[in-house]
């Protein structure tokens, strides 16, 4: 196949930032798309070129690393699936891509199509954990009986890999289908009840001060999300914050 | 509760609130105007029972008003905020690809609808306000005090075409957004698990039926008389 490539490039944090048009030709069907970005990068590198900086890791669509809004939607035009998953296929030859970074207040673009997501991080760190004592003596979790239906609900909450497509894809910008997955991964447990008021408070404060925008249920995330977090998890979060801030 | 209330959930919450309590309003405000088909001398003697009680006038009514208020301030407040979480917008977006057109809209079809309600408050209600606490007149009476004037005074309302297609188009921007806010206000509420699934149906039903209801009712009049 042979692309047409808009992708936003962008020096630094301070740079104004712009979109650049680049080709590039005899790209496989089977490839990835981070593999074309290969290709594209050692054209670029063998003209004596920048390299377009982008975020990756595992290439597996575990880590939660790549990001990318591509043609309009975060991860690219296929469901379920991290942009490192995401094929060529997927596109026809001949077709203009256009490849900008996640946009958010929170994700300020560090450079061209990478973005610092460490808001997700000081959010986590606000309250998505639960204190246990590991000196030798931790209990078996396996220990403690969770009902069956509570331990799917919070599993399928916990695949959240906090790669921020749920940011990117809102039109608000908001992060609730986050921290709703990481809020109801612990409140569905047992274990995770002692901190449950805390939790939730000290996310919700820690999001809001992050400057990510406010939920209005277009469900956008949930499609984008390539791990299917489900909106009842920002609902969960909603009824936990209500019941929190109640008892006060 | 400060906290709660300044909080990004909180103020789903109260948008949420308002939301409810605007809908069960337009609900009963459709049963009333529907007597107007059915029963004019009913829908005469609700309607003055509804205009001169004090529970409704000086209880109900201006928690309605703050209600409307609240929700479209508060609507327009959430919107610049949103606004300004994406500084940068993006070059292509497709957004039909993962939400309706309703659900990215609310703030088109609130807007439309906030215009609609100052046509509707000039034709209506401030003249209502006007006969019976500027002039007095609490007896909901015709001039020539032959029977009520409020079967009388809707019909003439609706005689010029303009209106009724004005009204029509109100209505049709209402129903885009109840198809969106319905089951939104119950998933701010935290109302979105297995035992719910029904209430997105029954949302959509609402939101299509009741407006629907209201254009029913005004090429009602316009046509019979």
């Amino acid at each position: 196949m042979n692309l047409t490539l808009k992708i936003w490039r962008q020096k630094g944090p301070q740079d104004k930032g712009k979109m650049v048009e680049y080709k590039v030709t005899d790209i496989s069907e089977h490839m990835s798309f981070l593999e074309m970005m290969d290709v594209l990068n050692e054209q670029l590198t063998n003209k004596g070129g920048e390299p377009v900086a982008f975020d990756h890791d595992c290439r597996e669509g575990i880590c939660g690393m790549c990001s990318m809004y591509i043609n309009g939607e975060a991860h690219g035009p296929d469901r379920g699936v991290t942009t490192c998953q995401l094929h060529m296929r997927m596109f026809k030859d001949g077709d203009t891509i256009t490849i900008e970074p996640f946009r958010a207040k929170a994700f300020p673009v560090i450079k061209d199509l990478v973005v610092d997501r460490s808001s997700f991080d000081r959010i986590q760190q606000a309250g998505g954990f639960i204190s246990v004592n590991t000196s030798g003596n931790t209990q078996d979790a396996n220990a403690i009986p969770i009902d069956k239906h509570a331990a799917d609900e919070a599993m399928d909450a916990a695949t959240c890999i906090g790669c921020g497509a749920c940011v990117a894809s809102c039109k608000n910008s908001s992060a609730m289908l986050f921290v709703g997955a990481k809020v109801s991964q612990y409140a569905l447990l047992p274990q995770g009840q002692i901190e449950a008021t805390d939790r939730v408070k000290n996310m919700v404060a820690q999001m809001d001060l992050e400057g990510f925008g406010n939920c209005t249920n277009t469900g956008a995330c949930e499609v984008e999300c390539p791990k299917g977090i489900s909106l009842e998890n920002i609902a969960r979060m909603n009824r936990e914050f209500f019941s929190a801030s109640i008892k006060g | 509760m400060s906290g709660f209330l300044n909080s990004s959930i909180g103020r789903k919450y109260t948008m949420a609130l308002s939301a409810f309590f605007l809908m069960i309003f337009i609900l009963q405000h459709f049963a009333i105007n529907i007597l107007s088909v059915l029963s004019p001398d009913t829908f005469n003697e609700t309607s003055h029972f509804m205009g001169t009680n004090p529970l409704v006038q000086y209880g109900l009514q201006p928690v309605l008003l703050f209600g409307v208020v609240y929700h479209f301030v508060m609507g327009f407040v959430l919107e610049i905020k949103n606004k300004n979480a994406r500084a940068i917008k993006y070059a292509k977006n497709n957004g039909a690809a993962n939400s309706t057109w309703m659900s990215r809209n609310m703030i088109w079809s609130g807007g439309f609808i906030l215009v609609f309600l100052i046509i509707h408050f000039l034709d209506f209600w401030f003249p209502e306000i006007n006969t019976k606490y500027i002039q007095g007149d609490m007896s909901g009476l015709l001039a020539d005090g032959e029977g009520y004037r409020y079967y009388e005074e809707l019909v003439h309302k609706f005689e010029p075409i303009w209106r009724v297609a004005l009204y029509c188009i109100g209505f049709v921007f209402l129903s885009l957004h109840l198809l969106h806010g319905f089951s939104s206000a119950f998933q701010s509420v935290g109302a979105n698990n297995k035992y719910v699934k029904g209430l997105k149906g029954f949302g959509k039903a609402y939101a299509v039926l009741i407006p629907l209801g209201f254009i029913f009712i005004a090429l009602f009049h316009h046509f019979n008389h």
